[in-house]
């Protein structure tokens, strides 16, 4: 068979900039009249956090896909396999396995000893105000970073979909994008953020499963030959093999298991995932939840192979790295391949609905865990009636927003895998320890659950701003200094062992014993489901 | 189904220390425990030895196998089989092993602390 090489046409794309702005305001419309409709029935915190718990775990599933599939999943990856091949496929691998961490050893657990937050756990039989503020620290520091990492992308994302280009427009982008945001969570809270995630995640397997289809169709449904296209096109056969961004040197074989380590334990402990657990009336469904999304992210992941291979073997490389958004731009250049304008238009919407829709979810999360875990049980020593701290939910949800949409023309341009990295290793660090711990360890005390989260996570940090990301290398963020004494550009490997070990140093030096009865009580509850909280009915 | 929840809140007067010592609790966890846990290390195992092995065995990964199918692209989306057979296996393992004693212990005790028919008490919102 001999194939073509068809050259994408860059400029063509700037004509169908109204017709994606269009399939855009389309799914925004749609989304706000849903919206409006779930929010009838937000009347009390379990509603407002946690959508009266009256999800099912088919449908909170598909929302934690909407919440995992961001924009750097979908376009990274896919662009990631376009240039440098296997190593890109290696990413998603670890995205998909750490799912079994969440499913195996958290989410039901979680899901029967908590109410809203991730600190509800943490805190359950250790002393409630230290190990509550901590949690809630690392929940926003979590946050923080995975938000910045999707205002940043959107403004990536603009260069090439809207075909904007100038500073001015992509802030102005970006500013609508945190407006629509602040809109959905205000108005919708957990119940309306939970349905944008989901027509999210339908719109954007379906829009990958049309590609992929088009791709096989393309190479006789033989991934040989695909394969075989890629590698010609790149004219590098190495295309096929691991190392080819990793292998040259040792530090960098080093960094790829930091960063798989993060990867793989980093799922289970990020807070806006654990919250959607909260959503589903029992433990059983929560455990359905992990299943959905578990089969809905693995085969979204094997697009993502069909369609990087497909986008270096059909558009290339080089036209790809040219494109404006660089990178990120091999799906949507490919979707244009394939189908013009139309598929190009479809596929960049769901690019921004997928932003917008975990912006969302980050969001929620961080305003429940300042309002819940800060505001009403350490600030107003558990007193606040939850009107108040819903009334404190919304006003916090704002402050984010406006914080997010600042950090985003700030961080514009900035390189968006670090930072969703750099989420991963910090929830890593800082939550996974004391949520395995208190969970199954009885021992386990406040110091060490202490000296785990605030160890891992300030390990993480400091160690992120002394790696060649932030100084003393061309791509990092202050190029012109050079303190990088760290040689790893993702800490995973030495915060998370660390933070585990603090954890355990903490508990084996600590004179005080925790409560035996609150122990009892959170393991016969984490495993029975006992006095879970139970769904509000409407 | 699923909406079994829909009971008291029984927690609040329960001995929990009682019922953890209970020899019906005790299977419950070592059945959890004895499962999550050997799953939990062979699944990262795996993990670790495939990222190894496409960090430092480069050339072993890129042997093809069948066209340009190598050993890297087969050990990669064998990840995904046994990520989904690993799910599959502990879904069943729930439903057959874990779910019927924990929704015994659980009646045991809301049973318990209420009649069978009393009235649901509070709800999630407070």
């Amino acid at each position: 068979m001999t194939l073509m090489v068809p050259a994408v046409n860059v400029a063509a794309l700037k004509d169908t900039t109204l017709l994606n702005m269009g399939i855009f305001a389309l799914f925004v419309a749609v989304t706000m009249v849903i919206v409006f409709r779930a929010s009838r029935n937000n009347k009390t915190a379990a509603d407002y956090y946690a959508a009266g718990r009256s999800f099912t775990g088919s449908q909170n599933g598909t929302a934690i896909a909407g919440d995992y599939l961001s924009a750097a999943s979908f376009l990274g990856i896919t662009g990631a396999i376009a240039i440098n091949g296997y190593d890109g496929f290696m990413y998603s691998i670890g995205f998909l396995v750490a799912w079994l961490v969440a499913l195996l050893l958290v989410a039901e657990l979680l899901r029967n000893t908590g109410k809203f937050t991730m600190a509800d756990v943490l805190s359950f039989r250790l002393k409630q105000r230290p190990v509550r503020i901590a949690a809630a620290i690392s929940t926003l520091a979590v946050c923080f970073f995975y938000l910045l990492a999707q205002m940043a992308g959107a403004g990536s994302l603009i260069s090439l979909l809207l075909g904007i280009s100038d500073w001015g427009g992509q802030a102005l982008v970006i500013v609508v994008v945190g407006v629509l945001m602040i809109m959905y969570v205000l108005i919708g809270g957990m119940k309306g953020t939970t349905w944008v995630q989901i027509i999210k995640a339908m719109l954007l397997i379906a829009g990958a499963a049309v590609m992929t289809f088009w791709v096989l169709a393309i190479y006789g449904f033989n991934l040989s030959d695909l394969l075989g296209g890629a590698a010609e096109t790149a004219k590098n056969p190495a295309v096929l093999n691991p190392g080819l961004q990793y292998g040259k040197s040792d530090t960098s074989k080093l960094d790829f298991m930091s960063l798989g380590l993060a990867l793989v334990l980093g799922t289970a402990a990020l807070p806006h995932v654990l919250m959607r657990f909260y959503t589903v009336p029992t433990a059983k469904e929560a455990r359905k939840s992990v299943v959905w999304s578990i089969w809905l992210i693995g085969i979204f992941y094997l697009f993502t192979l069909v369609l990087g291979y497909g986008a270096a073997a059909l558009v290339g490389a080089d036209t790809i790295k040219s494109a404006p958004g660089g990178v990120n731009s091999a799906a949507p250049l490919l979707a244009f391949h394939l189908g013009g304008p139309l598929l190009l238009g479809f596929i960049s919407a769901v690019a921004f609905a997928t932003i917008l829709a975990v912006v969302a979810g980050l969001t929620i999360t961080a305003a429940a865990s300042f309002a819940h875990d800060i505001y009403a049980n350490v600030l107003a020593k558990g007193k606040a009636d939850a009107g108040t701290e819903v009334k404190v939910a919304r006003r916090t949800v704002v402050v984010i927003g406006l914080l997010a949409i600042a950090g985003g023309i700030f961080a514009n341009g900035q390189n968006v895998a670090f930072l969703v990295a750099l989420a991963f290793a910090v929830a890593a660090s800082a939550n996974l320890p004391t949520i395995l711990y208190s969970l199954f360890w009885r021992r386990f005390t406040t110091q060490g659950a202490l000296w785990s989260m605030y160890g891992g996570l300030s390990a993480a940090i400091i160690l992120i701003a002394l790696s060649p990301v932030v100084s003393g290398a061309k791509t990092s963020m202050i190029p012109g200094a050079n303190f990088a004494v760290f040689p790893l550009s993702n800490p995973g490997i030495v915060s998370i062992p660390l933070a585990f070990f603090l954890g355990w140093l903490g508990t084996v030096l600590d004179k005080r014993k925790e409560d035996a009865t609150k122990q009892a009580e959170m393991e016969v509850r984490s495993l029975t489901g006992v006095g879970a909280e139970k769904a509000t009915n409407h | 189904m699923g909406h079994d929840a829909q009971e008291t809140d029984a927690a609040a007067a329960v001995d929990f220390k009682e019922v953890q010592s209970t020899e019906q609790f005790k299977e419950l966890r070592k059945r959890h425990r004895s499962f999550v846990f050997p799953m939990s290390i062979a699944f990262l195992l795996w993990y670790f030895a495939y990222v190894l092995l496409a960090d430092y065995a480069v050339e072993f990964m890129s042997t093809k196998v069948w066209g340009n199918i190598n050993i890297g692209l087969i050990l990669g989306l064998l990840q995904f089989v046994t990520t989904f057979a690993i799910t599959g296996w502990y879904v069943s393992y729930s439903n057959r092993k874990l779910d019927p004693i924990a929704s015994e212990i659980r009646h045991g005790i809301e049973g318990h602390e209420f009649d069978k028919h009393g009235n649901p008490v509070g709800g999630a919102a407070k």
